[in-house]
């Protein structure tokens, strides 16, 4: 049998369950200081000066430090690690605030005390002299000429343009039967994993080892980011990423409080802890949110789309750690499942002082795909046609797989969309959720002034990005099986994922291999978890380590047994001859030899120890897609939305545990039934945010969370040997535009539109009395 | 805002006394006075309920109370839930249901199901959706905790009816 494809129970949970999971906060260490950060009450001004002494005078302060006690190398901007030529102004933050603020929240200074109680005293007592800049805070506003500069001495606030496309879009829609525009704005609010950012800095005195403990998604760039600010050696710094509670792409940017926390750590030479908490969250990790997108559908008499072309305005927040990944992403995704023959869309991206924003699960794609649903929404409208049958008259059909959209992906490679079948996954997704009978239903719960509706959202994603992860797989003369991946797990349950790719390799079982991932030093380089990546990188590393150890099993137990090769087979962790399994040797025995012995020569064409490290490099990424339906019910009288059923077809290749797929699929769902009703971070004309706990920020709760109901298929892509695409961020990119078909279809009566996220009561009681 | 006082409480079956800040919340004290470092801090200010933890048996949120609060008291962490490592009926729901994935609200949802099944026994899925409202998850979409609350409900009934 074959573990991958089983539905493994986790090997993460007893402990977890047990409260025995170790996550960073968890950590203590002798003499271990606690930070606490001074952060700018201000989204613009200049620090005219600091004045920490009423905090360094309370017992159990250490030490306060600020820009200028920072050693050197410290002392200087993080890098932008993805530059890129449509980048005008490359700014990037700070390790702590220099002479200027550009947010609320961005860190001035570190306060390190005996306890948390005692630092957050000290910062309380940190007296900033700033002087307030004219804010930008809006970015529709900021973009405009003569806006307040959100970096004073800035001409403007584009921080960088660009455009995508291909095919004449212009004469597309010259010679169109119909042309339908849409203006679109588009706030995903935040990630808001459930565990803050979390780090502790330690410096070993006897090895002048730096250690970085980090609830990151990316622990060899938080390393590789350290080494490149301050010409430290990549073998004296480790990043350790343990349990870690959620992450959703809010985790994978190295951040200044990262970097801080290390310097404090080597200038006081202790180690030093910082939780952040929520509220710091809200204000200073980083967000992903408004998009305005004005685009245009040209369509011919049947709704065949001939092409589509507008522009995107993206706010960037004050920095740009990420560079213009998101808008990016957001423009090449766009033509989604359809044949577009001609695309174009000019991109901008504006500076604001608010904090910045980089991929939150989905990154981009959810608003590319409420953008291109939307647009097929109205050709149905306008058109009278079935939504479901636009899109199918629509969609790249199954025998052109694959298909080359004629894009450049973020990537660098070609955007060519390898594998599925599009139509098919359409109609899975329609005959789960009985698509055809709701019309009956719809129109006798009107009878009774209810009012149902039914939306569709579909969506492709580019998954797997390179450039590679890495796994090492070694067997020890003790018999155990050890695989060491270099990427971090933020409770997807990768650990069980590896184990039953190994364990399908070796034919043992996978609670017969030990797996460690997130660590730096296990893995020499490393990317991180990102872009529903890791099952197609790091999982095909661990096929092929796998696959090589087992080679070499079986080499050396041809050495050993004196049988041929093709005689042996490997199973219950022994390599054995075939017929007769008696006469074998444990994967132990084998790599006790292959381990070697003293003053002893290998013998010849056997290599040192049973195992093999790879890094598998696809040559691009693979496309995952689906579609998703959803059937809303609307309180006409409060504006409220209750979500009666939301079913999902999906296909994002082989299926490694369709558990832990099914778990990634409907926690991706309910973050995008947040985007659509509930999440907005609100910020006033200052920049000054309003939404800062739980009360103000609603996240969706079991209550107003449906069943997700799901449907699989499977169509393994050639792009990798396991034939896997991301699975992560799939349930969150069409939710929005599924659940807003749903609304309109629901108030078809009122000629209801909707054009923005979240769809809150007040939006929404809005649209239905200016049209009834 | 150094004040003390000394602090009399039963945590997990035994009995603590310790001289604590005032100010230290339960949550810190278990945490880091006596490193029961399963409960787990969410926000910090009442919503989220990753902190949660039983206090005479009641659920509540230990980042709003203090730990001086608890004088006197039963508190119950999810430290205290397996018995000799063996997990309970409602732990291993979560196991076989995909309860959890990062496992950082878990403690607190346990504790919250723990209160429910004890009220309880046969819940609908609507209780429990109601029960949970108190809870915050951002990984699991609630379905697997849904599914582990009522899976722990049967498998519970049905041992006691087998006793």
């Amino acid at each position: 049998m074959s573990w991958v494809g089983s539905r493994v129970k986790r090997v993460e949970d007893p402990a977890l369950l047990k409260g025995e999971g170790r996550f960073v906060d968890d950590i203590h260490l002798p003499g271990m200081l606690l930070a606490a950060v001074v952060r700018s009450p201000f989204a613009h001004a200049r620090i005219a000066g600091i004045d920490a002494s009423a905090a360094l005078a309370i017992p159990g302060v250490h030490a306060v430090v600020t820009h200028a006690d920072l050693p050197e190398a410290f002392r200087q901007p993080l890098p932008l690690l993805v530059p890129n030529p449509a980048i005008r102004y490359p700014v990037m933050q700070h390790v702590l605030a220099k002479d200027a603020v550009h947010f609320v929240g961005e860190a001035i200074a570190l306060v390190l005390a005996d306890d948390r109680y005692i630092a957050e005293d000290g910062v309380d007592l940190v007296v900033v002299d700033y002087e307030p800049l004219p804010a930008a805070s809006d970015f529709r506003k900021a973009a405009a000429a003569g806006a307040p500069a959100a970096h004073a001495g800035r001409a403007d606030n584009i921080a960088a343009e660009f455009a995508v496309g291909y095919g004449e879009a212009d004469q597309a829609f010259a010679r169109a039967a119909h042309i339908f525009k849409e203006e679109l704005f588009q706030h995903r609010g935040a990630a808001h994993p459930m565990e803050c950012r979390a780090m502790l800095a330690h410096q070993d005195t006897l090895t002048g080892t730096l250690t970085i403990w980090a609830n990151t998604q990316a622990p060899h760039q938080l390393r590789d980011v350290y080494c490149r600010m301050t010409g430290a050696a990549d073998d004296r710094v480790r990043v350790i990423a343990p349990n870690t509670g959620g992450g959703f792409g809010s985790k994978v940017q190295t951040y200044p409080e990262h970097i801080a926390t290390a310097a404090a750590a080597l200038l006081t030479k202790l180690p030093v802890k910082y939780i952040e908490d929520r509220r710091e969250h809200f204000l200073s990790t980083h967000q992903e949110r408004d998009q305005l997108w004005t685009v245009e559908i040209a369509v011919d008499g049947d709704g065949k789309v001939l092409g589509v072309r507008g522009s995107l305005m993206h706010d960037s927040g004050a920095y740009l750690p990420w560079g213009v990944i998101t808008p990016f992403i957001s423009a090449t995704t766009m033509p989604g499942p359809y044949v577009i023959p001609a695309y174009r869309m000019k991109v901008t991206c504006v500076f604001t002082n608010k904090v910045a924003t980089t991929p939150v699960r989905g990154a981009g794609r959810p608003q590319a795909a409420f953008a291109m649903e939307r647009l097929m929404d109205r050709v149905a409208r306008e058109l009278g046609l079935d939504p479901a049958e636009v899109r199918r008259r629509n969609y790249v059909p199954a025998d052109r797989m694959p298909y080359a959209v004629g894009l450049t992906f973020r990537d660098g490679s070609p955007v060519v969309y390898d594998s599925g079948d599009y139509p098919a996954c359409q109609q899975l997704a329609l005959d789960r959720a009985g698509y055809d009978g709701f019309r009956a239903e719809q129109a006798s719960v009107r009878a009774e002034g209810r009012y149902l509706g039914i939306g569709i959202g579909s969506y492709i994603e580019g998954t797997g990005l390179g450039p590679f992860e890495g796994a090492t797989v070694q067997v020890t003369p003790g018999g155990q099986i050890l695989a060491r991946v270099g990427s971090s797990d933020q409770g997807q349950g990768h650990r069980t994922m590896f184990a039953q790719i190994v364990a399908d390799r070796l034919g043992v079982g996978p609670d017969k291999v030990t797996v460690t991932v997130g660590d730096s030093g296990g893995v020499a380089y490393g990317i991180g978890t990102f872009a529903s990546r890791v099952a197609v990188n790091a999982g095909s590393s661990a096929h092929v380590a796998a696959g090589k150890v087992r080679e070499k099993a079986i080499k050396i137990a041809s050495h050993l047994l004196e049988a041929a090769e093709e005689d042996l087979d490997l199973g219950d962790g022994r390599v054995f001859v075939k017929g007769v399994p008696a006469v074998g040797k444990t994967l132990g025995e084998i790599a006790a030899f292959a381990n070697g012995m003293p003053g002893f020569s290998m013998p010849a064409g056997i290599t040192v120890g049973l195992e093999d490290t790879s890094y598998f490099t696809p040559q691009r990424s693979t496309y995952a897609n689906g579609c998703h339906v959803a059937v809303v019910e609307v309180d006409v009288e409060t504006g409220g939305v209750k979500i009666l059923r939301y079913v999902t077809a999906h296909d994002c290749g082989t299926i490694i545990n369709t558990m832990m797929v099914e778990g990634q699929v409907a926690g991706g769902v309910v973050h995008g039934i947040g985007n659509a009703l509930f999440e907005w971070m609100r910020y006033d004309d200052d920049g000054q945010p309003l939404t800062v706990n739980f009360g103000e920020y609603l996240l969706p709760l079991a209550t107003e969370t449906p069943c997700i109901e799901q449907a699989h298929m499977q169509t393994p892509t050639p792009l990798n040997p396991l034939g896997v695409k991301g699975a992560g961020e799939g349930g969150t990119i069409p939710a929005a535009a599924a659940i807003a078909g749903a609304i309109d279809d629901a108030l078809r009566p009122f000629g209801v539109k909707i054009t923005q996220v979240p769809v809150t009561p007040e939006y929404l009681l809005d649209l239905i009395h200016k049209k009834s | 805002m150094a004040e003390r006082m000394l602090l009399m409480l039963s945590v997990n079956g035994t009995e603590i006394t310790r001289e604590v800040p005032v100010r230290l919340t339960l949550a810190d004290f278990l945490r880091h006075e006596l490193a029961l470092t399963g409960t787990h801090l969410g926000c910090e200010h009442g919503v989220c309920g990753a902190c949660t933890v039983l206090v005479d048996g009641r659920t509540a949120r230990s980042c709003l109370m203090l730990a001086v609060q608890a004088d006197g008291a039963a508190v119950q962490t999810v430290e205290g839930m397996a018995v000799d490592g063996k997990l309970t009926p409602l732990q291993q729901a979560f196991v076989e249901h995909h309860g959890l994935q990062c496992g950082f609200c878990t403690p607190g949802v346990l504790a919250t199901l723990t209160e429910l099944l004890e009220t309880i026994p046969d819940p609908s899925e609507a209780d429990v959706r109601e029960w949970l409202s108190g809870n915050i998850c951002r990984c699991t979409g609630y379905q697997g905790i849904v599914d582990a609350a009522l899976a722990a409900a049967k498998a519970i009934r049905e041992g006691a009816a087998g006793e």
